[in-house]
């Protein structure tokens, strides 16, 4: 059983996600080690890109500082391996497909498989177009993480059929960011999905407070929280790992 | 050519959220460009409201000064709202509206493509929406506030480097939001398939007149069909009827901005390398680890990392050739048509002037060249002038 798999073995799984290098690379390794301690049952790091069509203004800014800092996909996969020094934690990589696809799809997967990154979710690479990666990450043993959306409709099952690692369940139309209410049926979509597999269901996108956490791990397997983060680690830069660490604590506690 | 790939180029590299969207426009676009009734009301609006067909002018005095081959000018500028922007506009806003859409939402850089559809949507009565770079709002005051009379909302986009390429990551990020209602009317022969065979489409308009044209004034076909290239919607409208004419030689002009030398340049075709991005796969302007560049050059409309994924193709199978023209270069030629002709022309077409100047010399007096231009200059005094030293503002 793959370590993502295994993460879901019989529990609901936190997922926090934050940008590599921000505040700074060094910085990130100890906010990843942080977030385990309080809770997180897999991380998703963020790879910094020049142009993040599917993030909100929040996100956003993180890629601008993370790039500013002068943070690299090399830096990345090298503070990856200073995690790895400590934890064993799934690490998932959120990136788009031109770094990947820059990096050389080989040189990146097989990086991946070397530092230990459990599996990738990539944006602007939908089901018709992820044959560019999915045959050569089975290779390393990488989970290519599919989303599915509320537009989604005859397509869940298909992108289902395939899916590997976990299913990222986009919660809302737009892009990522803090959301008072979601309105899509959430219930009905994991439903369509456990049709064709049991691949677990994680649910993404606006999700901020306690009470969506609980409500949508009623729903799903997994919950993923990103801008709220990247908010708090925004605000306190340099002195973030403290309210990182207790806002993921609430959040892991929250999970029904 | 299938699922939108010209060679390995093209593609629909979009979020899942939008698939099902573009899958749909496919469909509809593969339905009324057979239909009867569109094909007529749009060359009806084609006709009598964007002023077509545009003139190919043949350009006497140019060609005497040069003294080369017979130069023959296309004349987008002479369209209704100045530019060939309008070819495209027209038939995706009404496009939107066989679609059932209330809504269309645009990228523009100088503000051609956004003024364009702002008066399609006016004309069609549909909302609209342009998003434009916030550097790009302040540059081009005068086309925001023309957006703005013809009943559209501006958006100055404040992310990233706040240019076109930023426009339109705001634009699709907006149409993730709303796709029910809303049809993204993009500018160029660019971003995610179908648009850039529908763009394609649509501006094949120029080189199907065209072709026709000179077979009626020469009896034979151009040696030489030219255009600039930024995203590339006019060159490809240009070429697009002479690529099955092995003879006729394509070249689109890039703008290389200070100089593709240097790191204030656009031209992606010269300095670019393969990627994925807005999309599509193709050549993009971009660091080692596939940041995108922030490109630069004094034409706006040119201002963008990338290229149309055919294009890319054209360049690739060397059927069509692609050169990088200066600021400088283009500056000059902007001033040498007004002088010479009486033909103020955009600053993004006298890039396509400025190559002309170089090779018709060079090339006998039975041979031909036929140059879009694409938009007209108007636009661009103000900032030719300043160039030149004077300080004079809009």
């Amino acid at each position: 059983m793959s370590k993502i798999r295994e993460a879901f073995n019989g529990k609901k799984v936190f997922i926090p996600f934050l940008t590599a290098g921000d505040p700074d690379i060094e910085n990130t390794c100890e906010l990843i080690l942080e977030m385990e301690k309080n809770g997180a049952g897999i991380i998703e790091i963020g790879i910094p890109f020049s142009d993040p069509i599917a993030e909100g203004p929040v996100i956003q800014s993180a890629n601008v500082r993370a790039l500013k800092k002068g943070c690299t996909t090399d830096k990345v996969f090298e503070m990856v391996e200073k995690v790895r020094e400590k934890s064993s934690i799934p690490l998932v990589f959120l990136t788009y497909l031109n770094p990947v696809f820059k990096y050389g799809y080989d040189k990146f997967l097989n990086r991946c498989k070397e530092t230990g990154i459990d599996g990738i979710i990539i944006p602007d690479l939908p089901f018709e177009e992820k044959h560019e990666i999915s045959d050569l990450a089975k290779d390393y043993d990488v989970d290519i993480i599919s989303l599915i959306a509320p537009t989604s409709a005859e397509r869940i099952t298909a992108i289902a059929k395939e899916a590997s690692g976990y299913i990222y369940l986009v919660s809302s139309m737009g892009v990522t960011g803090m959301r008072s209410s979601i309105e899509t049926d959430i219930k009905s979509m994991v439903e369509k999905i456990r049709e064709v597999t049991d691949v677990p269901v994680a649910v993404g996108f606006g999700i901020n407070t306690e009470s969506q956490v609980s409500e949508f791990s009623k729903l799903a397997d997994g919950v993923i929280v990103g801008s709220a983060i990247v908010k708090i680690i925004g605000e306190y830069g340099d002195n973030a790992k403290e309210p990182v660490g207790e806002y993921v604590r609430k959040m892991s506690q929250a999970l029904l | 050519m299938s699922n939108g790939r010209y060679g390995s180029y093209g593609g629909q590299y979009v979020p899942e959220t939008l698939m099902n969207e573009i899958h749909k426009l496919e469909e509809q676009y593969e339905y009324y460009k057979n239909d009867k009734a569109f094909n007529e009301e749009l060359s009806k609006l084609l006709r009598e409201y964007a002023g077509r067909p545009s003139l190919l002018y043949y350009a006497e005095k140019m060609t005497k000064d040069l003294g080369g081959a017979k130069i023959y000018f296309k004349r987008e500028d002479l369209n209704h709202t100045g530019s060939h922007k309008i070819n495209n506009v027209l038939g995706q806003v009404l496009l939107a509206k066989k679609m059932g859409k209330t809504r269309v939402i645009a990228e523009t850089g100088a503000g051609q493509h956004g003024v364009a559809t702002a008066t399609a949507a006016a004309l069609l009565g549909l909302e609209c929406e342009i998003f434009m770079g916030k550097e790009d709002t302040i540059r081009q005051a005068l086309n925001v506030y023309r957006m703005e009379l013809l009943g559209a909302r501006v958006h100055p986009v404040e992310s990233g480097t706040a240019t076109l390429k930023d426009a339109v990551n705001e634009c699709m990020r907006e149409w993730t939001q709303r796709v029910d209602d809303t049809l993204y009317v993009l500018g160029s022969v660019m971003g995610p398939h179908p648009f850039p065979m529908i763009v394609r489409d649509f501006q094949s308009v120029i080189s199907k007149e065209a072709r026709e044209q000179i077979l009626e004034a020469e009896g034979k076909l151009p040696d030489v069909v030219m255009a600039c290239v930024g995203g590339g919607s006019n060159s490809m409208g240009m070429f697009y009827e002479f690529i099955k004419d092995e003879n006729v030689r394509l070249i689109g002009c890039e703008a290389a901005g200070k100089g593709v030398d240097t790191d204030k340049t656009a031209a992606t075709m010269a300095v670019g390398t393969l990627g994925v991005f807005h999309g599509m796969k193709s050549y993009f302007c971009q660091d080692g680890y596939g940041q995108i560049a922030p490109v630069y050059s004094i034409s706006a409309g040119l201002d963008y990392p990338g290229v149309g994924p055919e294009h890319a193709y054209l360049k690739d199978t060397g059927r069509a050739e692609y050169v990088a023209i200066t600021d400088d270069e283009a500056v000059e030629a902007f001033e040498y048509i007004a002088r010479t002709e009486g033909i103020i022309a955009a600053i993004e077409s006298s890039h396509a002037v400025a190559h002309l100047m170089k090779i018709a010399p060079k090339m006998n007096k039975d041979q031909i060249i036929i140059c879009c231009l694409s938009g007209r200059g108007d636009k661009d005094v103000a900032a030719i002038a300043r160039y030149r030293g004077v300080n004079l503002y809009e």
